[in-house]
């Protein structure tokens, strides 16, 4: 071996000493916060008994609302359409058998506390499922037919932003797609979710990571996990041992479970400004969003039912549900012995990029991934704030590389076209900058009302233009309509001179037309004579040809 | 230089192209000076009437966002448009240097967003508030029912005064306008103790 083999680099490489792991990139920033997930993951995922009540929101996903199909007083059984959607929407199913009652208004888990018309569903408790039809093999189904089906069976993003799936993988299928990432790494507090499912179901997220990969025509597949979901990991070992799908393993840093995060860690590529993972080749899914489709697919059954976390310092079982879309939240609190003495407020998602729950009555939809029922030990009041010291610190822990601290001072004086300027509109929203302040800045909540106040003056401006753009039309409209009125009046004759020319014309015209007829008609009086002598059948009147006067 | 090569050869090709690069110097400069001076020119009124929330309404007392705006550059006060509320007089304040004062009551409260609903019952199909619209968002034929269409429709009101029959309503409608998140609001002590520092 000579000195000069060390130089070269072998074409020969020697092969990785874990086949199917990705190599990983370098996610920027980022934080490593209290995990608090292992509470929740010490039991098995559970079913939840089916609730008396069921309250289905119209619209659970982002998009359009469904329309619904059937009328209060109908029967229903489990996994029947209830609620038809247009093509930016999702159909909604009936969960389990029974009776729709009314249709009525509830409030969403969301931020806003959305009010949306929902059905309301009565269980039998008889839970009897709707005939199927009978599930093959998909790589025999066209790949048209399988989004299709995704699409009937009502599946939305499963990790919170709750896309239509149906519509990602179409927007996939104009542009091509070369990576498929399954997001398995979920990266913020509390949620154990996708972990759990992932300990028990690897085999059917794995199934339906092809079917994706399938469908979207991706060349490859990479299911990207945390380092610290050891048992979760084993488990998808296992499952991909023959498959041609990959592992990538990310550090468990906050926030690499962000779509573009993810994405550059993977891919080592990042999204441009305002374009989808799509536009760079890259498309992701969530594991839940996975084990839907593969229920969807191979099982023939809709999307009724998620793994959702549910947490806190107020339970005395915290753990994963498997929960029918409808069950009230309270209904899951009481599943896990909540202590309502201790309870403070109850949050929906992760501990960082959650919100507070405005009503105890909510149901559970298609992207509600956890609930933390917290104590006021959990969750303190915020602290005062205090003057921004320019530490820098936000700096280091922000994950898109932009200035907080410079951001805040924008934000602070509403002047949002400087914000803008220093990327406001670019910020994720991951609170990493609020949770290290040594001031207690509450950032993230800056950002978020500067940035609706953003969007908010984008959809003002973009309505002022269409109305301007309308106005100018109506006077366009009006000026021409005026020149015609005038042009028609100066056409029509005013002088007495005129009218009487003009009736003079008139009566002129009259008189030549009853001149004209005559004519014809002493002319077909003519012919008829003739022709009687002749030919009858050239006596028709109709052949004849008109005179003109 | 070698002595053997005529350094005259040369001459003539340097001095064109050196002199081509010159003029060329010349012209991008010109050009780049007029296209920044047309910019400083650019019309004042455009840029009022950039900021006004063109409702058309004519509540300022002029008849549309445009005709306000040269008034407003010929020195008309910047307060009296009620939809755009204070937000436009600040914006306003802020391109003409002025001092923002509040929006003048005799010409209008601000109010949330709203859009005119007809009650088609009542409707005797007049076609008085489809002449009316500023944005043709009414749509009917004579004697005929007639509805707005919501999406188009700015809340001007300058349908309700027309109708004989008053089958008009102002009611809230999506107009675009979202839920939004609120900015941390911090007690006073706090924000002197941040207003000294920052």
């Amino acid at each position: 071996m000579s000195l000069l083999s060390l130089f070269h680099r072998s074409t020969n490489r020697r092969p990785s000493r874990n086949p199917g792991r990705h190599k990983i990139h370098k996610i920027v920033g980022g934080i490593k916060p209290a995990a608090n997930k292992a509470r929740s993951l010490r039991s098995r995922i559970m079913s939840t008994p089916i609730p008396e009540m069921l309250v289905l929101p119209l619209l659970q996903h982002k998009g359009t609302p469904a329309t619904p199909v059937v009328k209060p007083g109908d029967h229903v059984l489990k996994g029947q359409k209830i609620a038809a959607a247009d093509p930016r929407g999702v159909p909604v199913h009936a969960p389990t058998s029974g009776k729709i009652i009314k249709t009525g208004q509830c409030t969403l888990p969301d931020a806003a506390g959305t009010l949306v018309s929902c059905l309301m569903l009565a269980s039998d408790g008889k839970d009897e499922a709707i005939e199927t039809g009978l599930s093959g093999d998909f790589r025999n189904m066209s790949k048209v037919d399988l989004v299709e089906r995704i699409r009937d069976a009502g599946i939305a993003g499963m990790g919170g932003a709750g896309f239509p799936t149906h519509l990602k993988i179409q927007t996939s299928t104009a542009s091509d797609i070369a990576t498929l990432i399954i997001n398995a790494a979920e990266c913020e507090p509390y949620i154990t979710a996708d972990e759990a499912l992932i300990r028990e179901h690897a085999r059917d997220v794995v199934k339906g990571a092809e079917i994706l990969q399938y469908v979207t025509g991706a060349q490859q597949c990479i299911i990207a996990i945390e380092d610290s979901k050891i048992a979760a990991l084993a488990e998808l070992k296992l499952a991909i041992a023959d498959s041609a799908i990959e592992i990538a393993i990310v550090p468990a840093k906050y926030p690499a479970g962000s779509e573009k995060q993810l994405v550059q860690a993977v891919t080592g590529r990042e999204v441009p400004f305002g374009e989808f993972p799509a536009s760079i080749g890259v498309l992701l899914h969530n594991t839940g969003t996975a084990f839907a489709v593969y229920k969807a697919i191979c099982e023939s059954e809709p999307s009724i039912s998620r793994i959702t976390t549910v947490t806190g310092s107020t339970l005395k079982t915290p753990k994963n549900f498997h929960v029918l879309f409808g069950t009230p939240v309270t209904f899951l609190l009481d599943l896990c012995g909540i202590d309502r003495v201790l309870l403070s407020r109850i949050v929906v998602g992760g501990s960082l990029m959650g919100n507070c729950l405005h009503d105890m009555d909510a149901p559970i939809i298609k992207t509600t991934n956890c609930l933390i029922a917290g104590s006021l030990e959990e969750f303190p009041e915020p602290l005062t704030e205090r003057a921004c010291i320019r530490c820098g610190f936000c700096a280091d822990a922000c994950p898109v590389n932009l200035l907080p601290q410079q951001l805040y001072a924008h934000c602070r004086c509403q002047s949002y076209q400087q914000a803008k300027d220093f990327g406001l509109i670019d910020c994720i929203e991951c609170g990493a900058c609020a949770y290290v302040c040594p001031s207690h800045i509450p950032l993230v909540q800056y950002y978020r009302a500067s940035k609706s106040v953003v969007f908010q003056q984008q959809t003002d401006r973009k309505n002022s233009e269409k109305w301007q753009s309308r106005f100018q039309f109506y006077q366009y409209r009006q000026k021409r309509e005026s020149e015609q009125r005038i042009q028609a009046r100066a056409e029509q004759p005013s002088h007495p001179q005129q009218i009487a020319q003009a009736v003079f014309s008139r009566e002129k015209a009259r008189q030549e037309i009853s001149e004209a007829v005559a004519r014809v008609k002493a002319r077909r009086a003519n012919l008829i004579a003739t022709s009687t002598l002749s030919s009858p059948s050239l006596s028709s009147p109709s052949t004849e040809p008109d005179e003109k006067p | 230089m070698f002595p053997f090569v005529n350094t005259a050869y040369f001459q003539i090709p340097a001095i064109t192209l050196l002199s081509a690069s010159i003029l060329w110097l010349i012209y991008i400069t010109t050009r780049y000076l007029r296209n920044e001076s047309r910019q400083q020119q650019r019309c004042l009124v455009d840029q009022i009437n950039a900021l006004l929330p063109q409702t058309q309404c004519g509540h300022c007392g002029h008849p549309g966002c445009l005709s306000y705006a040269r008034a407003i550059s010929t020195g008309a006060a910047i307060n009296q448009c009620p939809p755009g509320g204070q937000h436009t007089i600040q914006a306003l304040s802020d391109l003409l240097n002025e001092t923002a004062e509040p929006l003048n009551p005799s010409h209008g409260n601000h109010s949330e967003p709203l859009i005119a609903r007809i009650r088609e019952l009542e409707c005797i199909g007049c076609t008085k508030c489809i002449q009316a619209c500023p944005v043709d968002a009414i749509l009917g034929g004579t004697k005929l029912m007639h509805s707005v269409i919501e999406s188009e429709c700015n809340g001007c009101d300058l349908c309700l005064e027309p109708c004989p029959v008053d089958c008009i309503d102002m009611v809230p409608g999506f107009t675009g306008k979202q839920w939004q998140w609120a900015l941390p609001n911090r007690s006073d002590a706090v924000e002197s103790e941040i207003g000294e520092q920052v």
